[in-house]
C-alpha cells in the first residue's frame, strides 16, 4: 500500500484537510527541485504532486506550460524526475509523492519499467492527464502490482455513471477538476463546488481532492471546508516564474523561503476549520 | 532508426488478405485500429467526445443529413472534382500520370469536404462557436468558410511560424470573419496549434465544436474525417473505370496528418492489385533528423488523443519537425495510417524538400497547374515510382490542393524578392 490512504485516514481522524502543492519537476532548475519539495513540506504540505515535463502539455494553461518549457530547457525527462523522488526520500519517508503528467513519456520508458523504477524511488501515485479509464487498464494494473495508486480525474462534465466507474478503477484519492478549462483558470464558485462534491461523494468512497482555480488562502479555506484535499498548482508555479531563481542559482534559498511562507499561510487558513 | 519494434504487426491481423479484409469494420468500438487510435484525452473532454460519437453515429444513418452533405459537396464545393490525364508529365516521367484535382474544390483543397461534414454536425448539436487548428491554413480557410456560411463564431489557432509563412491564407481567414490566434508556445507550428485548440475546447466545451482538420485526434475524429474525405476515392475509382476501363496500378498521396491520403486510399483498400503509396515530408532528408516523417522514422506513442507513430526523443518528448510544407509539418500521423503501415497495405516513404520543389515546377511547367507544396510531395513520389512501373501503367496522384498560398515560400526558397 502507498502512503496515500494512511495519510487521508490520519487527516480524517484529525478533521484536517490535506494540502497538496504542485510544482513542475526541474523548474526552475533540476538541482532546485528536491530542496523545493522539502520547503513545501516545511510549509505544511501533506503530499507533493510533481509534474513530469512534457513537450505538449495540452491540459495545462500558460503558467504551467511555461514551467514545462523551463524544465525542458534543462532536458528533464521522466528518469530524472524519478531520481528527484529518490533523492527526496533520502530524508523524507513520510510525505506521499505523486506524479502528474502525460502518457507519452511513460510509454517511451515502458510502463512496466516505469512502475518498477517508480516503486524503487518511493513514489506513491501516478495521475496521467490524457489517460482516461477507457485507456488506463494496462498501466493501472502495472501500478497496482507495485503498490502505486493510479489516480484519476473527475471533471464538472463527468456524469454520475462515469463517477461510479472511475471510483472503481481509482485508488488513493480522486482529483476533482473544479473548472472546465486548463490549469491556472480562475473564478471558482465554491457554493456550486460544495453541491457537486456532495453528489460525487454519494457515488464514490475515495477521498476527493480539489484542484484548478485555487490561488490563495481564502479560496483554499473555502474549498477546504468541503474537500478532503486542496491542490494548489499555478499560484505556486507563478511564484517560481516571478522569482530571480529562474536565472540565478544564488536565489534558490530565497525562493524556497517564499514558497514555504506561501504554503504556511494556506496551511493556517485550512486548519482554522478544526477550530471552528 | 530501423528498430524492429517499429515494424511490429498486430498479431490479430497479421495474416490478412487485402481483397477480403473488412477494412470498414475499423475502427472498433473503442476507436482503435489494431493497437492505434483510441481516446487519450483529459476527463473534462470525455463527455464531449461521447456526445460527438453519438451524434456522428446518428449522422451515418440519417438519410436526410447525408443528402444535405452530398448536396453541399455538389453545389457549394463543386464536386465531383475532375480526374485529369497529365499527358506531358506522363511523357516526362515514364508512366501514365493521372491527377485527382482536389485543388479545384471551393477554397482550393480537399479540406473543405471534412469541414462541410463537421459543420453539419456542429449545427445539429446546437453549438454556436467553431474552433480549428491549421498548419498551411487550408483547413483554417475551409473552417472559416463553413462558419461564415452558418453564421457561427470562428476561432482558428495557427502556429506563429506558420502565420508568418502563410500570410495569404491568414488574410483570407480574417476576410471570412474568423479570428486567427497565433500560437507562440513550443515549436510554433501545427502541433502547438492543436494543443491550443484542445485548451480552448476544454474551457468552452459547452458551446464549442472543435473541427479537427485531419484523421488524427481522439475517436471518433479519425473515423469521421476519413468518412467525410472518402468521397475522393469513391469518385476517383468510378472516374478511373469510366475513363480507362480499369483501376490504376498505383495511387500516391502526401501524408501529414493524412486526411487526403486516407480519403483517396479508402475506396481502394480491397483492390489488392492497386498499390498504395504515402509520401511523408522528408525535409532536409530523413538522415539529417530535420524532417516530418513519423511513419518512416518514428515509433508508436501517444499524442493529441490517439496512439500512433510519432517523432519523439528517448524521453518521449515530441521533437520539432521540419518541412517546406506547413501542412505536412506535424510530428504525428492519423492512427489508421500507422495501422495500414504495419499491415503492409500502404507503403510510406519520405520525399525531401528539394524533391518536392522540383515536382512543384514540373506540375507548373508541364501541366499549367500550381500544386500545393504538400501535393508536390505526392507528385515527387510518383516521379520516383514511374520508372518502376513503365509507360503502360497508371499512377494516380491525389493533387490535394492548389499552391497559390505557397508562392511566397517558393520565391524565398529560390532567393527571389517578390
Amino acid at each position: 500500500m502507498s502512503r496515500i490512504s494512511p495519510l487521508f485516514e490520519q487527516l480524517r481522524q484529525q478533521n484536517r484537510t490535506a494540502l497538496i502543492p504542485y510544482i513542475t519537476a526541474g523548474d526552475p532548475h533540476p538541482d532546485a527541485t528536491v530542496g523545493i519539495m522539502h520547503a513545501l513540506v516545511e510549509g505544511g504540505a501533506d503530499m507533493i504532486e510533481l509534474g513530469v515535463p512534457f513537450s505538449d502539455p495540452m491540459a495545462d494553461g500558460p503558467v504551467i506550460a511555461a514551467a514545462h518549457e523551463r524544465a525542458l530547457a534543462h532536458h528533464v525527462g521522466l528518469i530524472h524526475v524519478l531520481d528527484m523522488v529518490k533523492s527526496f526520500r533520502e530524508t523524507n519517508l513520510k510525505t506521499p509523492v505523486i506524479l502528474m503528467g502525460y502518457q507519452n513519456p511513460i510509454e517511451a520508458m515502458g510502463t512496466d519499467r516505469f512502475a518498477e523504477l517508480a516503486q524503487a524511488a518511493g513514489l506513491d501515485g501516478v495521475l496521467t492527464v490524457d489517460l482516461p479509464p477507457e485507456e488506463a487498464e494496462p498501466a493501472s494494473k502495472a501500478y497496482r502490482a507495485v503498490g502505486i495508486d493510479p489516480i484519476f480525474l473527475i471533471a464538472p462534465t463527468t456524469h454520475a455513471e462515469r463517477v461510479r466507474h472511475i471510483a472503481k478503477v481509482a485508488s488513493g484519492f480522486i482529483y476533482y477538476v473544479s473548472l472546465k478549462g486548463v490549469t491556472g483558470a480562475s473564478n471558482l464558485d465554491t457554493d456550486a463546488l460544495a453541491s457537486r462534491l456532495q453528489e460525487i461523494r454519494s457515488d464514490c468512497g475515495l477521498p476527493v481532492g480539489v484542484g484548478f482555480g485555487i490561488r490563495n488562502a481564502e479560496t483554499a479555506a473555502a474549498v477546504g471546508k468541503v474537500a478532503d484535499a486542496v491542490i494548489i498548482g499555478s499560484a505556486l508555479v507563478q511564484l517560481i516564474a516571478d522569482s530571480a531563481a529562474v536565472t540565478n542559482t544564488d536565489n534558490w534559498a530565497t525562493l524556497r523561503q517564499k514558497l514555504q511562507d506561501f504554503m504556511a499561510q494556506i496551511r493556517i487558513a485550512l486548519d482554522k476549520k478544526t477550530q471552528n | 532508426m530501423d528498430n524492429p519494434e517499429n515494424r511490429k504487426i498486430n498479431p490479430t491481423i497479421a495474416a490478412f488478405d487485402a481483397a477480403t479484409f473488412n477494412f470498414a469494420q475499423y475502427p472498433d468500438e473503442h476507436g482503435r485500429f489494431g493497437e492505434f487510435g483510441g481516446k487519450y484525452v483529459a476527463e473534462t473532454l470525455m463527455e464531449a467526445i461521447q456526445e460527438l460519437q453519438d451524434a456522428y453515429a446518428k449522422f451515418r444513418n440519417d438519410p436526410e443529413l447525408i443528402r444535405e452533405f452530398e448536396t453541399d459537396l455538389r453545389d457549394y464545393v463543386g464536386r465531383p472534382s475532375a480526374m485529369y490525364y497529365a499527358a506531358r508529365m506522363s511523357e516526362a516521367y515514364g508512366a501514365q500520370i493521372w491527377l485527382k484535382r482536389e485543388d479545384l474544390n471551393h477554397t482550393g483543397a480537399h479540406k473543405i469536404n471534412n469541414a462541410i461534414g463537421q459543420a453539419l454536425l456542429a449545427k445539429r448539436l446546437g453549438k454556436t462557436r467553431i474552433i480549428a487548428e491549421t498548419g498551411a491554413g487550408q483547413h483554417g480557410v475551409a473552417t472559416a468558410t463553413v462558419a461564415a456560411r452558418l453564421g457561427l463564431e470562428c476561432v482558428v489557432y495557427m502556429g506563429s511560424e506558420d502565420v508568418a509563412r502563410q500570410q495569404p491564407n491568414v488574410f483570407r481567414m480574417k476576410l471570412l470573419g474568423a479570428k486567427v490566434v497565433p500560437v507562440e508556445s513550443g515549436t510554433r507550428t501545427l502541433k502547438d496549434a492543436l494543443n491550443e485548440a484542445m485548451r480552448d475546447w476544454v474551457t468552452n466545451v459547452d458551446n464549442t465544436f472543435y473541427i479537427i482538420g485531419t484523421v488524427a485526434g481522439p475517436h471518433p475524429y479519425p473515423q469521421m474525417v476519413r468518412d467525410f474525405q472518402s468521397v475522393i476515392g469513391k469518385e476517383a475509382r468510378a472516374q478511373m473505370l469510366e475513363k480507362t476501363g480499369r483501376l490504376p496500378d498505383a495511387i500516391v498521396a502526401c501524408v501529414g496528418g493524412g486526411s487526403n491520403a486516407i480519403g483517396i486510399f479508402h475506396a481502394f483498400l480491397n483492390d489488392k492489385d492497386v498499390a498504395l503509396y504515402g509520401a511523408e515530408a522528408g525535409g532536409d532528408g530523413v538522415a539529417t533528423g530535420r524532417h516530418a516523417a513519423p511513419l518512416t522514422a518514428g515509433r508508436p506513442g501517444v499524442l493529441h488523443g490517439n496512439r500512433t507513430y510519432l517523432m519523439e526523443d528517448e524521453n518521449g518528448q515530441i521533437i520539432g519537425t521540419h518541412s517546406i510544407s506547413a501542412g505536412l509539418d506535424y510530428p504525428g500521423v492519423g492512427p489508421e495510417h500507422s495501422w495500414l503501415k504495419d499491415l503492409g497495405r500502404v507503403t510510406y516513404d519520405a520525399i525531401t524538400d528539394a524533391e518536392a520543389m522540383s515536382a512543384f515546377h514540373d506540375v507548373m511547367r508541364y501541366e499549367g497547374i500550381i500544386p500545393a507544396l504538400e501535393s508536390a510531395h505526392a507528385v515527387a513520389y510518383a516521379k520516383k515510382l514511374a520508372p518502376q512501373y513503365g509507360k503502360d501503367k497508371i499512377i494516380l496522384v491525389n493533387l490535394s490542393g492548389r499552391g497559390d498560398k505557397d508562392i511566397n515560400t517558393v520565391a524565398k526558397m529560390e532567393g527571389i524578392n517578390l
